[in-house]
């Protein structure tokens, strides 16, 4: 066979595998996800019968259900927030040379390295109810009541708000890494010129640097905004959903009632509920790629 | 509108190694046109970054209009400066990129208009005012950069190589409107450059500089024609001066005032007052072997060597009109001529400029 032929076949032999790949483990599941959504399948049965929308209609008149969609923006946004805020700043702090640099990016890039369970039963020891070192820092200090500090994981609001701070701890790094490269991208003389036109700090941060950056920040907070909505890694570990599923985000719920109560049908339902959300969000934060453009 | 003065300034990036500018004392005149020539790393950048603020001075003092400067931000030095990239905000129109400065005076919206049309005007870009940077050709760039320098007014403009990015044939008219521009507006301005040519057809006066040293200060004849040391000699002209060693000085002649005997004889044939060089002195005669020759065109350059007497085997450059039309072969010899008063002498150990010793 001529190189011409063998190149003719090569390109979509090797394209073929990543197809595989995708329509395996990305396709299959999906469409499989999508059936028993409408369906009456659970863990053990046989058969299987159309149903309707019939259980996203139990899924939405379920209290929990509604409370883990809510949990699950609050859960989102808030991080994001924090990300994006602590992301900046330490960009900020990072992209200045400074003795010890080196070692601070490595420090700061160590919770995205480690697994996150790992880190999250970290967190759990931290928060703990009785052996909280946090806790025990407050009680020397006298800062918090030695019969009855607070218990980070065992009440709804702290909970909600542990589990926020940690996966915030986890993505920060991340989204730094993504932030410091869009910083150092920015031409030296860009905000040099700004500061020669007479802008101060505030004024060639927000009207020069962050505009330039924008496409790069959008990066980051599409990749957090999905990787946040879609994980239940630091739910599961610290809190199980707890206290009285305050703190069920829709994957960890769908995972408790799809896998581990067994209804399948119903856990599909739910993962679903995420599929339009998170398809506008990529569109979005795409489309705002697009059109900001760095030169 | 404002004199710059620097004193004792110097500038060192890494202790224990020699100074990017090392004890540079300048001192502009009002409305003047300053450049500063020097090679790359010659320190002429680092010297401007210094004026403008964003480079902190190991030590000396920089004084804008008599105040000394060193401890204020670029903001209060009142300066504008147009970056060799032209650094443009690349997310602002033409007409937000113009108005940058204005907003961050925080003048007010209608004025501020009126300021932007007003230098978009000056520099003939009022129908580029909405577009983007990135939809500009390099000369339109320039000229928004330029915009956005001139329009609050500064009382000082300090350009970094401006031309650096265009293309030779806009470069050389670029040259022409910036300096018609600068002569209009009288800002004082301190314009950075290595190209000599600009150097010469631009600057009232030239700062030629060389490893973080002001070599020499001086008009454009000042510095072509009586340069300070051989640095000067040689970094000014092309092809540089000649520069021949002779026991305890150099002799530096340029390459235009080594030229045939002939050539001379026929100027003494023509009348004192209608000569194109009124001067005919005494002159040295040379003898050159020529090696071989380069047509420019305009110009004729002919490479060789002295023979004979002191200067023997010494390279030699010559650079004539092409309208001088003799024919020389390679390898012949012919019998050239320096004028006594162009010969230039210099210390050969320190390269300074010292007096005439005779040569014969």
């Amino acid at each position: 066979m001529s190189a011409l032929g063998r190149q003719r076949w090569l390109g979509p032999a090797m394209f073929l595998l990543a197809i595989l790949y995708v329509v395996a483990l990305v396709g299959v599941p999906f469409v499989l996800a999508f059936l028993y959504s409408v369906g009456d399948v659970k863990v053990g049965s046989v058969g299987y019968h159309f149903v309707g929308l019939a259980n996203f209609k139990s899924v939405l008149q379920n209290p929990t259900f509604l409370r883990s969609l809510r949990n699950s923006f609050v859960f989102t946004i808030s991080s994001q927030v924090l990300v994006l805020l602590g992301a900046n700043i330490l960009a900020m702090a990072l992209k200045n040379v400074f003795p010890g640099r080196r070692f601070v990016r490595f420090l700061i890039l160590l919770p995205w390295v480690a697994p996150v369970s790992i880190g999250s039963i970290g967190w759990k020891w931290i928060l703990d109810s009785l052996y909280s070192v946090i806790n025990w820092v407050l009680i020397r200090f006298h800062l918090a009541n030695e019969f009855s500090p607070p218990m980070y994981l065992g009440e709804p609001k702290l909970a909600m708000i542990s589990v926020i701070l940690v996966h915030t701890w986890h993505m920060l790094p991340f989204a730094t890494v993504i932030i410091l490269a869009g910083w150092t991208a920015i031409p030296k003389d860009i905000p040099e010129a700004a500061e020669v036109d007479g802008a101060k700090f505030f004024r060639k941060l927000f009207q020069i640097e962050l505009p330039m950056m924008l496409p790069i920040i959008n990066v980051a907070v599409l990749f957090g905004v999905i990787f946040t909505f879609t994980d239940m890694t630091v739910v599961y570990i610290l809190t199980r959903g707890g206290p009285y599923d305050t703190t069920q985000v829709l994957p960890s719920q769908a995972f408790f009632t799809g896998i581990l109560g067994g209804d399948l049908a119903e856990g599909a339902a739910i993962s679903l509920f995420l599929v339009p959300l998170l398809v506008l969000v990529a569109w979005l934060m795409l489309r705002s790629a697009h059109r900001a453009e760095v030169t | 509108m404002a004199i710059v003065q620097t004193r004792a300034l110097t500038k060192v990036f890494k202790k224990g190694e020699l100074g990017a500018v090392n004890s540079v004392d300048l001192e502009s005149r009002e409305g003047e046109f300053l450049v500063l020539l020097g090679p790359s790393g010659s320190g002429k950048t680092t010297l401007l970054r210094m004026i403008a603020g964003l480079e902190e001075p190991t030590s000396g003092e920089i004084l804008i209009g008599g105040r000394v400067v060193n401890d204020m931000t670029p903001r209060e030095r009142r300066i504008a400066m147009v970056f060799q990239s032209y650094a443009l905000y690349p997310h602002l129109t033409v007409l937000g990129n113009i108005v940058f400065p204005l907003k961050a005076q925080g003048m007010e919206k209608g004025e501020r208009q009126k300021k932007a049309e007003w230098a978009a005007g000056l520099l003939g870009i009022g129908q580029l005012l909405h577009r983007k940077p990135r939809e500009l050709s390099g000369g339109e760039r320039q000229r928004v950069a330029l915009a956005r320098a001139i329009v609050r007014e500064p009382s000082l403009f300090l350009l970094d190589e401006p031309l650096s990015n265009l293309d030779a044939k806009l470069r050389a008219s670029a040259r022409t409107e910036l300096e018609q521009f600068q002569r209009r507006v009288a800002t004082t301005t301190i314009y950075v450059t290595h190209d000599q040519v600009e150097a010469m057809a631009m600057g009232d006066r030239i700062v030629v500089m060389n490893k973080g040293l002001v070599r020499q200060i001086g008009t454009p004849a000042e510095v072509y024609d009586e340069p300070a040391d051989t640095f000067v000699a040689t970094f000014l002209g092309s092809p540089p001066m000649n520069l021949i060693d002779l026991g305890e000085v150099t002799v530096g002649f340029r390459p235009e005032h080594f030229f045939p005997v002939t050539h001379l004889a026929g100027q003494a044939a023509v009348p004192a007052d209608m000569r194109a060089d009124a001067r005919v002195g005494p002159y040295v005669p040379l003898k050159f072997r020529l090696s071989h020759e380069e047509y420019l065109g305009a110009e004729r350059i002919l490479y060789g060597q002295l023979e004979g007497g002191k200067f023997d085997g010494k390279p030699a450059v010559s650079r004539m009109s092409s309208t001088h039309g003799a024919v020389y072969e390679s390898g012949s010899v012919h019998a050239f001529a320096v004028r006594q008063e162009d010969l230039k002498f210099f210390d050969r150990e320190k390269g300074t400029r010292t007096e005439p010793v005779p040569l014969s």
